[in-house]
Protein backbone atom coordinates (compact mmCIF):
# COMPACT_ATOMS: atom_id res chain seq x y z
CA UNK A 1 0.00 0.00 0.00
CA UNK A 2 2.74 2.46 0.94
CA UNK A 3 1.78 6.11 0.81
CA UNK A 4 -1.61 7.11 2.20
CA UNK A 5 -3.07 10.54 1.53
CA UNK A 6 -5.02 11.85 4.51
CA UNK A 7 -7.23 14.86 5.05
CA UNK A 8 -5.61 16.91 7.80
CA UNK A 9 -8.08 19.78 7.78
CA UNK A 10 -11.09 21.24 5.98
CA UNK A 11 -12.63 24.71 5.84
CA UNK A 12 -15.51 26.37 4.05
CA UNK A 13 -16.87 29.85 3.47
CA UNK A 14 -20.69 29.63 3.34
CA UNK A 15 -22.11 29.41 -0.21
CA UNK A 16 -24.48 32.27 -1.05
CA UNK A 17 -24.50 35.84 -2.32
CA UNK A 18 -22.04 38.01 -0.42
CA UNK A 19 -22.07 41.68 -1.46
CA UNK A 20 -18.77 43.41 -0.88
CA UNK A 21 -16.92 40.17 -0.11
CA UNK A 22 -14.20 39.27 -2.63
CA UNK A 23 -12.97 35.91 -3.86
CA UNK A 24 -9.82 36.58 -1.86
CA UNK A 25 -11.80 37.28 1.32
CA UNK A 26 -13.73 34.02 0.97
CA UNK A 27 -10.60 32.06 0.08
CA UNK A 28 -8.75 33.41 3.11
CA UNK A 29 -11.67 32.40 5.35
CA UNK A 30 -11.75 28.81 4.05
CA UNK A 31 -7.95 28.36 3.90
CA UNK A 32 -7.36 29.68 7.42
CA UNK A 33 -10.06 27.36 8.78
CA UNK A 34 -8.55 24.32 7.02
CA UNK A 35 -4.99 25.17 8.09
CA UNK A 36 -6.11 25.74 11.69
CA UNK A 37 -7.79 22.30 11.78
CA UNK A 38 -4.59 20.75 10.45
CA UNK A 39 -2.45 22.42 13.12
CA UNK A 40 -1.09 25.11 10.78
CA UNK A 41 1.44 22.88 9.01
CA UNK A 42 3.97 24.02 6.40
CA UNK A 43 2.75 23.02 2.90
CA UNK A 44 4.95 22.66 -0.16
CA UNK A 45 2.39 23.36 -2.90
CA UNK A 46 -1.08 24.81 -3.39
CA UNK A 47 -3.71 24.12 -6.05
CA UNK A 48 -6.65 26.50 -6.48
CA UNK A 49 -9.81 25.64 -8.40
CA UNK A 50 -11.65 28.50 -10.10
CA UNK A 51 -13.46 29.07 -13.39
CA UNK A 52 -14.36 32.78 -13.26
CA UNK A 53 -11.83 34.00 -10.67
CA UNK A 54 -9.34 35.45 -13.14
CA UNK A 55 -5.55 35.57 -13.22
CA UNK A 56 -3.65 34.36 -10.13
CA UNK A 57 -6.72 33.81 -7.94
CA UNK A 58 -4.77 31.38 -5.77
CA UNK A 59 -1.82 33.75 -5.36
CA UNK A 60 -4.14 36.52 -4.20
CA UNK A 61 -5.58 34.34 -1.44
CA UNK A 62 -2.24 33.07 -0.16
CA UNK A 63 -0.62 36.47 -0.64
CA UNK A 64 -3.24 37.93 1.69
CA UNK A 65 -2.08 35.67 4.52
CA UNK A 66 1.65 35.82 3.78
CA UNK A 67 1.88 32.15 2.80
CA UNK A 68 3.55 32.24 -0.62
CA UNK A 69 6.83 31.00 -2.08
CA UNK A 70 5.65 27.48 -2.87
CA UNK A 71 4.22 26.62 -6.32
CA UNK A 72 0.63 27.89 -6.56
CA UNK A 73 -1.35 26.56 -9.52
CA UNK A 74 -4.81 27.69 -10.57
CA UNK A 75 -6.90 24.90 -12.09
CA UNK A 76 -9.92 25.29 -14.36
CA UNK A 77 -12.06 22.26 -15.16
CA UNK A 78 -15.58 23.73 -15.16
CA UNK A 79 -17.80 22.39 -12.39
CA UNK A 80 -15.07 19.85 -11.58
CA UNK A 81 -12.32 22.48 -11.01
CA UNK A 82 -11.95 21.73 -7.31
CA UNK A 83 -11.86 17.99 -8.01
CA UNK A 84 -9.16 18.51 -10.62
CA UNK A 85 -7.10 20.48 -8.08
CA UNK A 86 -7.56 17.65 -5.59
CA UNK A 87 -6.38 15.01 -8.09
CA UNK A 88 -3.22 17.01 -8.85
CA UNK A 89 -2.44 17.43 -5.15
CA UNK A 90 -3.08 13.79 -4.26
CA UNK A 91 -1.02 12.56 -7.20
CA UNK A 92 1.93 14.74 -6.22
CA UNK A 93 1.84 13.41 -2.66
CA UNK A 94 1.60 9.80 -3.84
CA UNK A 95 4.54 10.40 -6.17
CA UNK A 96 6.63 11.54 -3.22
CA UNK A 97 6.95 15.11 -4.46
CA UNK A 98 5.32 16.74 -1.41
CA UNK A 99 4.34 15.82 2.15
CA UNK A 100 1.61 18.40 2.62
CA UNK A 101 -0.46 20.24 0.01
CA UNK A 102 -3.16 22.90 0.31
CA UNK A 103 -6.14 22.57 -2.06
CA UNK A 104 -8.80 25.24 -2.25
CA UNK A 105 -11.43 26.69 -4.55
CA UNK A 106 -12.94 30.15 -4.84
CA UNK A 107 -15.75 31.56 -6.98
CA UNK A 108 -18.05 34.51 -7.43
CA UNK A 109 -20.45 33.51 -10.20
CA UNK A 110 -22.06 36.12 -12.46
CA UNK A 111 -25.78 36.49 -11.71
CA UNK A 112 -28.47 34.99 -13.93
CA UNK A 113 -27.99 32.46 -16.73
CA UNK A 114 -24.30 31.59 -16.85
CA UNK A 115 -22.51 33.12 -19.83
CA UNK A 116 -19.53 31.10 -20.88
CA UNK A 117 -16.54 31.93 -23.09
CA UNK A 118 -16.89 28.28 -24.11
CA UNK A 119 -19.37 29.18 -26.86
CA UNK A 120 -18.57 31.05 -30.07
CA UNK A 121 -20.53 34.35 -30.27
CA UNK A 122 -22.64 33.17 -33.23
CA UNK A 123 -23.97 30.26 -31.17
CA UNK A 124 -25.16 32.71 -28.53
CA UNK A 125 -26.70 34.93 -31.24
CA UNK A 126 -28.56 31.95 -32.72
CA UNK A 127 -29.93 30.84 -29.35
CA UNK A 128 -27.91 27.61 -29.44
CA UNK A 129 -25.96 28.30 -26.24
CA UNK A 130 -28.70 28.48 -23.59
CA UNK A 131 -27.38 26.36 -20.72
CA UNK A 132 -30.75 25.57 -19.05
CA UNK A 133 -32.15 24.50 -22.44
CA UNK A 134 -29.43 21.84 -22.72
CA UNK A 135 -30.23 20.74 -19.17
CA UNK A 136 -33.89 20.49 -20.22
CA UNK A 137 -33.15 18.29 -23.24
CA UNK A 138 -31.06 15.99 -21.08
CA UNK A 139 -33.84 15.89 -18.47
CA UNK A 140 -36.45 15.05 -21.10
CA UNK A 141 -34.30 12.23 -22.44
CA UNK A 142 -33.76 10.86 -18.92
CA UNK A 143 -37.51 10.86 -18.17
CA UNK A 144 -38.25 9.13 -21.48
CA UNK A 145 -35.52 6.50 -21.39
CA UNK A 146 -35.55 5.72 -17.65
CA UNK A 147 -39.33 5.78 -17.15
CA UNK A 148 -39.21 8.71 -14.69
CA UNK A 149 -41.60 11.65 -14.28
CA UNK A 150 -41.63 15.32 -13.35
CA UNK A 151 -42.83 14.20 -9.92
CA UNK A 152 -39.47 12.41 -9.48
CA UNK A 153 -37.66 15.65 -10.38
CA UNK A 154 -39.70 17.48 -7.76
CA UNK A 155 -38.91 14.76 -5.21
CA UNK A 156 -35.16 15.34 -5.71
CA UNK A 157 -35.63 19.01 -4.85
CA UNK A 158 -37.78 18.18 -1.82
CA UNK A 159 -35.14 15.75 -0.50
CA UNK A 160 -32.17 18.07 -0.99
CA UNK A 161 -33.93 21.11 0.41
CA UNK A 162 -34.96 19.02 3.43
CA UNK A 163 -31.30 18.09 3.98
CA UNK A 164 -30.19 21.69 3.46
CA UNK A 165 -32.25 22.91 6.41
CA UNK A 166 -29.55 21.54 8.71
CA UNK A 167 -26.57 22.96 6.79
CA UNK A 168 -25.45 26.39 8.07
CA UNK A 169 -23.23 26.79 4.98
CA UNK A 170 -26.15 26.41 2.51
CA UNK A 171 -27.85 29.29 0.67
CA UNK A 172 -31.42 27.94 0.96
CA UNK A 173 -32.44 26.52 4.32
CA UNK A 174 -36.19 26.19 4.02
CA UNK A 175 -38.09 23.00 3.19
CA UNK A 176 -40.26 22.96 0.08
CA UNK A 177 -43.09 20.69 -1.08
CA UNK A 178 -43.34 18.91 -4.42
CA UNK A 179 -46.44 21.00 -5.17
CA UNK A 180 -44.46 24.21 -4.64
CA UNK A 181 -41.63 22.96 -6.88
CA UNK A 182 -44.05 22.07 -9.68
CA UNK A 183 -45.82 25.42 -9.23
CA UNK A 184 -42.59 27.42 -9.66
CA UNK A 185 -42.30 28.94 -13.13
CA UNK A 186 -41.17 26.83 -16.08
CA UNK A 187 -37.64 27.77 -17.21
CA UNK A 188 -37.37 25.21 -20.02
CA UNK A 189 -39.87 22.36 -20.06
CA UNK A 190 -39.63 19.96 -18.15
CA UNK A 191 -37.47 22.01 -15.76
CA UNK A 192 -39.07 24.48 -13.35
CA UNK A 193 -37.12 27.23 -11.60
CA UNK A 194 -36.77 25.40 -8.29
CA UNK A 195 -35.35 22.33 -10.04
CA UNK A 196 -32.26 24.36 -11.03
CA UNK A 197 -29.44 25.27 -8.65
CA UNK A 198 -28.40 28.89 -8.26
CA UNK A 199 -24.93 29.93 -9.40
CA UNK A 200 -23.46 31.80 -6.43
CA UNK A 201 -20.35 32.54 -4.37
CA UNK A 202 -18.22 30.63 -1.89
CA UNK A 203 -14.92 29.00 -1.07
CA UNK A 204 -13.71 25.69 0.36
CA UNK A 205 -10.31 24.34 1.36
CA UNK A 206 -8.71 20.98 2.17
CA UNK A 207 -5.25 20.25 3.60
CA UNK A 208 -3.83 16.93 2.37
CA UNK A 209 -0.99 15.22 4.21
CA UNK A 210 1.12 12.18 3.46
CA UNK A 211 0.87 9.30 5.92
CA UNK A 212 2.49 5.86 5.99
CA UNK A 213 0.52 2.64 6.29
CA UNK A 214 -3.06 2.26 7.50
CA UNK A 215 -2.65 3.55 11.04
CA UNK A 216 -4.31 6.67 12.35
CA UNK A 217 -7.80 7.99 12.67
CA UNK A 218 -7.68 10.65 9.93
CA UNK A 219 -10.00 10.48 6.93
CA UNK A 220 -8.21 8.95 3.94
CA UNK A 221 -8.46 10.36 0.44
CA UNK A 222 -8.68 6.95 -1.23
CA UNK A 223 -9.15 8.30 -4.78
CA UNK A 224 -9.60 11.56 -6.69
CA UNK A 225 -10.02 10.92 -10.39
CA UNK A 226 -10.80 13.37 -13.18
CA UNK A 227 -11.92 12.33 -16.67
CA UNK A 228 -13.04 14.18 -19.77
CA UNK A 229 -15.75 13.09 -22.21
CA UNK A 230 -15.45 10.63 -25.05
CA UNK A 231 -16.65 12.18 -28.33
CA UNK A 232 -20.04 11.56 -29.90
CA UNK A 233 -22.77 12.24 -27.34
CA UNK A 234 -24.89 15.21 -28.45
CA UNK A 235 -26.37 15.95 -25.00
CA UNK A 236 -23.21 15.43 -22.96
CA UNK A 237 -21.63 18.30 -21.01
CA UNK A 238 -19.28 18.93 -23.95
CA UNK A 239 -22.36 20.42 -25.72
CA UNK A 240 -21.33 19.85 -29.35
CA UNK A 241 -23.64 20.85 -32.22
CA UNK A 242 -24.06 17.27 -33.38
CA UNK A 243 -23.60 13.72 -32.20
CA UNK A 244 -24.06 10.07 -33.06
CA UNK A 245 -25.76 7.08 -31.41
CA UNK A 246 -24.17 7.11 -27.93
CA UNK A 247 -25.50 3.79 -26.60
CA UNK A 248 -21.96 2.45 -26.21
CA UNK A 249 -20.24 5.72 -25.29
CA UNK A 250 -19.60 5.84 -21.54
CA UNK A 251 -20.22 9.32 -20.08
CA UNK A 252 -17.32 11.05 -18.26
CA UNK A 253 -18.99 10.56 -14.87
CA UNK A 254 -18.98 6.79 -15.41
CA UNK A 255 -15.34 6.86 -16.52
CA UNK A 256 -14.33 8.85 -13.43
CA UNK A 257 -16.38 6.64 -11.11
CA UNK A 258 -14.85 3.44 -12.48
CA UNK A 259 -11.36 4.86 -12.03
CA UNK A 260 -12.11 6.06 -8.50
CA UNK A 261 -13.71 2.76 -7.39
CA UNK A 262 -10.74 0.83 -8.79
CA UNK A 263 -8.15 3.06 -7.14
CA UNK A 264 -10.00 2.92 -3.80
CA UNK A 265 -10.54 -0.83 -4.09
CA UNK A 266 -14.29 -0.52 -3.52
CA UNK A 267 -17.54 -0.84 -5.45
CA UNK A 268 -20.64 1.34 -5.43
CA UNK A 269 -22.30 -0.96 -2.88
CA UNK A 270 -19.59 -0.10 -0.34
CA UNK A 271 -20.49 3.59 -0.39
CA UNK A 272 -22.49 4.93 2.59
CA UNK A 273 -22.89 8.58 1.69
CA UNK A 274 -22.79 10.42 -1.64
CA UNK A 275 -22.47 14.07 -2.65
CA UNK A 276 -23.34 14.25 -6.35
CA UNK A 277 -23.82 16.94 -9.00
CA UNK A 278 -27.38 18.27 -8.81
CA UNK A 279 -27.05 21.30 -11.09
CA UNK A 280 -30.62 20.43 -11.90
CA UNK A 281 -32.85 17.76 -10.41
CA UNK A 282 -32.52 15.49 -13.45
CA UNK A 283 -28.72 15.69 -13.27
CA UNK A 284 -28.84 14.04 -9.85
CA UNK A 285 -31.06 11.18 -11.06
CA UNK A 286 -28.80 10.65 -14.07
CA UNK A 287 -25.78 10.56 -11.74
CA UNK A 288 -27.27 7.64 -9.77
CA UNK A 289 -27.09 5.49 -12.90
CA UNK A 290 -23.79 6.90 -14.19
CA UNK A 291 -22.07 6.26 -10.85
CA UNK A 292 -23.38 2.68 -10.68
CA UNK A 293 -25.54 3.38 -7.60
CA UNK A 294 -28.51 1.79 -9.39
CA UNK A 295 -29.61 0.41 -12.74
CA UNK A 296 -31.16 2.90 -15.18
CA UNK A 297 -34.81 3.27 -14.19
CA UNK A 298 -34.23 2.24 -10.57
CA UNK A 299 -33.61 5.78 -9.35
CA UNK A 300 -36.66 5.96 -7.07
CA UNK A 301 -35.11 3.41 -4.71
CA UNK A 302 -31.97 5.52 -4.37
CA UNK A 303 -34.03 8.68 -4.07
CA UNK A 304 -35.76 7.08 -1.08
CA UNK A 305 -32.33 6.80 0.59
CA UNK A 306 -31.66 3.09 0.03
CA UNK A 307 -28.96 2.07 0.58
CA UNK A 308 -27.02 5.31 0.24
CA UNK A 309 -27.76 8.78 1.58
CA UNK A 310 -27.47 11.24 -1.30
CA UNK A 311 -26.51 14.90 -0.84
CA UNK A 312 -26.87 15.17 2.95
CA UNK A 313 -25.41 18.71 2.65
CA UNK A 314 -28.52 19.69 0.71
CA UNK A 315 -26.64 19.49 -2.57
CA UNK A 316 -26.17 22.36 -4.98
CA UNK A 317 -29.96 22.80 -4.96
CA UNK A 318 -29.64 24.03 -1.35
CA UNK A 319 -26.09 25.35 -1.32
CA UNK A 320 -25.96 26.97 -4.76
CA UNK A 321 -23.02 26.41 -7.09
CA UNK A 322 -19.75 28.37 -6.97
CA UNK A 323 -17.92 26.35 -9.69
CA UNK A 324 -14.37 26.42 -8.34
CA UNK A 325 -15.46 25.67 -4.79
CA UNK A 326 -18.34 23.23 -5.23
CA UNK A 327 -16.34 19.99 -5.53
CA UNK A 328 -14.28 20.84 -2.45
CA UNK A 329 -17.47 21.83 -0.63
CA UNK A 330 -18.60 18.24 -1.20
CA UNK A 331 -15.31 16.97 0.24
CA UNK A 332 -15.74 19.19 3.31
CA UNK A 333 -19.20 17.68 3.85
CA UNK A 334 -18.02 14.09 3.43
CA UNK A 335 -15.04 14.58 5.76
CA UNK A 336 -17.43 15.87 8.44
CA UNK A 337 -19.78 12.94 7.80
CA UNK A 338 -16.95 10.41 8.13
CA UNK A 339 -15.64 12.11 11.27
CA UNK A 340 -19.15 11.98 12.74
CA UNK A 341 -19.26 15.76 13.22
CA UNK A 342 -22.06 16.61 10.76
CA UNK A 343 -24.51 17.50 13.52
CA UNK A 344 -28.22 17.28 12.71
CA UNK A 345 -27.52 15.97 9.20
CA UNK A 346 -25.16 13.19 10.33
CA UNK A 347 -25.50 9.94 8.36
CA UNK A 348 -25.25 7.10 10.86
CA UNK A 349 -21.95 5.15 10.91
CA UNK A 350 -20.77 6.54 7.58
CA UNK A 351 -17.39 5.01 6.64
CA UNK A 352 -17.13 5.48 2.87
CA UNK A 353 -18.08 8.65 1.00
CA UNK A 354 -18.26 9.41 -2.73
CA UNK A 355 -18.20 12.93 -4.20
CA UNK A 356 -19.09 13.59 -7.84
CA UNK A 357 -18.94 16.69 -10.01
CA UNK A 358 -19.49 17.04 -13.75
CA UNK A 359 -19.73 20.00 -16.08
CA UNK A 360 -18.38 22.08 -18.90
CA UNK A 361 -15.51 20.64 -20.87
CA UNK A 362 -16.75 18.03 -20.40
CA UNK A 363 -15.07 17.27 -17.08
CA UNK A 364 -16.16 14.81 -14.42
CA UNK A 365 -14.45 14.05 -11.13
CA UNK A 366 -15.09 11.37 -8.53
CA UNK A 367 -13.56 11.42 -5.07
CA UNK A 368 -13.62 8.54 -2.58
CA UNK A 369 -13.03 9.23 1.12
CA UNK A 370 -12.81 6.50 3.77
CA UNK A 371 -12.34 6.23 7.50
CA UNK B 1 -30.56 39.39 -48.85
CA UNK B 2 -29.87 38.36 -45.28
CA UNK B 3 -26.38 37.18 -44.44
CA UNK B 4 -25.69 33.79 -42.82
CA UNK B 5 -25.18 33.93 -39.05
CA UNK B 6 -21.78 32.28 -39.51
CA UNK B 7 -19.72 31.21 -42.55
CA UNK B 8 -19.45 27.57 -43.55
CA UNK B 9 -22.45 26.15 -41.70
CA UNK B 10 -24.93 25.92 -44.58
CA UNK B 11 -25.72 26.93 -48.15
CA UNK B 12 -28.80 28.95 -49.13
CA UNK B 13 -30.34 27.53 -52.27
CA UNK B 14 -31.89 29.40 -55.18
CA UNK B 15 -35.28 27.80 -54.45
CA UNK B 16 -35.37 29.40 -50.99
CA UNK B 17 -34.22 26.23 -49.26
CA UNK B 18 -31.21 25.61 -47.05
CA UNK B 19 -28.66 22.79 -46.89
CA UNK B 20 -26.41 22.06 -43.92
CA UNK B 21 -22.74 21.44 -44.73
CA UNK B 22 -21.21 18.61 -42.73
CA UNK B 23 -18.32 16.20 -42.87
CA UNK B 24 -18.02 12.48 -43.48
CA UNK B 25 -15.02 10.28 -42.74
CA UNK B 26 -14.98 6.94 -44.60
CA UNK B 27 -12.52 5.58 -42.04
CA UNK B 28 -14.81 6.49 -39.14
CA UNK B 29 -17.97 5.70 -41.08
CA UNK B 30 -19.64 8.66 -39.38
CA UNK B 31 -20.96 12.12 -40.22
CA UNK B 32 -20.46 15.28 -38.21
CA UNK B 33 -21.67 18.90 -38.20
CA UNK B 34 -20.39 21.56 -38.61
CA UNK B 35 -17.67 20.53 -41.07
CA UNK B 36 -14.31 19.97 -39.30
CA UNK B 37 -10.90 19.46 -40.92
CA UNK B 38 -10.45 16.26 -38.89
CA UNK B 39 -13.06 13.70 -37.81
CA UNK B 40 -14.14 14.75 -34.28
CA UNK B 41 -14.86 11.14 -33.24
CA UNK B 42 -11.63 9.45 -34.33
CA UNK B 43 -9.12 12.06 -35.51
CA UNK B 44 -9.17 10.54 -39.03
CA UNK B 45 -7.88 12.99 -41.66
CA UNK B 46 -10.00 11.74 -44.59
CA UNK B 47 -12.95 14.05 -43.99
CA UNK B 48 -15.08 14.76 -47.05
CA UNK B 49 -17.30 17.85 -47.30
CA UNK B 50 -20.90 16.68 -47.69
CA UNK B 51 -24.40 18.12 -47.96
CA UNK B 52 -26.50 16.75 -45.13
CA UNK B 53 -30.04 15.58 -45.79
CA UNK B 54 -32.98 17.86 -44.95
CA UNK B 55 -35.23 15.21 -43.38
CA UNK B 56 -35.14 13.81 -39.88
CA UNK B 57 -37.15 12.93 -36.79
CA UNK B 58 -37.56 14.83 -33.54
CA UNK B 59 -35.32 13.39 -30.82
CA UNK B 60 -35.43 16.01 -28.03
CA UNK B 61 -37.15 19.37 -27.58
CA UNK B 62 -37.95 22.22 -25.23
CA UNK B 63 -38.70 25.95 -25.47
CA UNK B 64 -36.53 28.85 -24.33
CA UNK B 65 -38.78 31.42 -22.66
CA UNK B 66 -36.33 34.14 -21.57
CA UNK B 67 -33.61 35.54 -23.86
CA UNK B 68 -30.24 33.96 -23.01
CA UNK B 69 -27.08 36.16 -22.96
CA UNK B 70 -25.99 37.30 -26.43
CA UNK B 71 -29.15 36.07 -28.18
CA UNK B 72 -30.44 38.32 -30.99
CA UNK B 73 -33.82 36.73 -31.72
CA UNK B 74 -37.24 36.70 -30.11
CA UNK B 75 -38.61 34.51 -27.34
CA UNK B 76 -40.10 32.07 -26.88
CA UNK B 77 -38.32 29.86 -29.37
CA UNK B 78 -38.17 26.12 -29.84
CA UNK B 79 -34.86 24.32 -29.20
CA UNK B 80 -34.05 20.67 -29.61
CA UNK B 81 -32.25 17.84 -31.36
CA UNK B 82 -33.31 16.33 -34.68
CA UNK B 83 -31.87 13.01 -35.89
CA UNK B 84 -31.23 13.05 -39.63
CA UNK B 85 -32.75 9.91 -41.07
CA UNK B 86 -30.16 9.16 -43.75
CA UNK B 87 -27.01 9.92 -41.73
CA UNK B 88 -28.34 9.00 -38.23
CA UNK B 89 -26.70 12.27 -37.16
CA UNK B 90 -28.23 14.18 -34.22
CA UNK B 91 -28.23 17.94 -34.85
CA UNK B 92 -28.74 20.64 -32.22
CA UNK B 93 -31.23 23.06 -33.72
CA UNK B 94 -33.81 25.79 -33.37
CA UNK B 95 -37.36 24.54 -33.83
CA UNK B 96 -40.13 26.53 -35.51
CA UNK B 97 -42.62 25.22 -32.93
CA UNK B 98 -42.14 26.98 -29.57
CA UNK B 99 -44.85 25.09 -27.67
CA UNK B 100 -43.36 21.81 -26.34
CA UNK B 101 -46.85 20.34 -25.86
CA UNK B 102 -47.42 20.38 -29.63
CA UNK B 103 -44.38 18.20 -30.37
CA UNK B 104 -43.84 14.46 -29.96
CA UNK B 105 -40.86 12.12 -30.00
CA UNK B 106 -40.05 10.72 -33.44
CA UNK B 107 -42.25 13.06 -35.47
CA UNK B 108 -40.96 13.88 -38.99
CA UNK B 109 -39.02 17.15 -39.25
CA UNK B 110 -37.82 19.18 -42.22
CA UNK B 111 -34.92 21.67 -42.45
CA UNK B 112 -35.87 25.29 -43.19
CA UNK B 113 -34.11 28.66 -43.16
CA UNK B 114 -34.84 30.81 -40.12
CA UNK B 115 -34.48 34.60 -39.99
CA UNK B 116 -33.59 36.46 -36.85
CA UNK B 117 -32.72 40.14 -36.64
CA UNK B 118 -31.22 40.46 -40.11
CA UNK B 119 -29.32 37.16 -40.24
CA UNK B 120 -30.21 33.67 -41.45
CA UNK B 121 -29.71 30.47 -39.54
CA UNK B 122 -31.22 27.00 -39.74
CA UNK B 123 -34.24 25.48 -38.01
CA UNK B 124 -36.48 22.43 -38.29
CA UNK B 125 -40.27 22.41 -38.59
Amino acid sequence: MGVRVTVAGVGIHPFGRHEGVTNTDMGVHAVRAALAEAGDPPFQAAFCGTAYGGVASGHKVLGAIGRTGMPIVDVEAGCASGGAALQLAAGAIRAGQYDCVLVFGVEKMPKGIIRSSFFEPWREEAGLAATPAYFALRAQRLLREHGLTKQDLADVVVKNRRHGVHNPDAMFRKEVTAEEVLASRVVCEPLHLWMLCSPNEGAAAVVLRRAEGRSGDAVTLAAARLRSHLPGSVLGEATPLSGIDDTDIAPPSTLAARDAYEEAGIGPDDVDVVECQDTDAARELLAYAELGLCAPGDQRRVLAGRPHTINPSGGLLSKGEPLGASALGQVVELVRQLRGTAGARQVESARVGLAHTVGRGANACCVVLTR
Amino acid sequence: MNRPIHEGLFELDDDGGITLVGGYSPTSGAHHFPLQPVCPYTGAADVQRVHLSREGTLWAWTAVLAPPPGYRGEVPYGFGVVELTAERLRIVTRLKEADPARLRFGQPMRLVPDELDGVVTWAFE
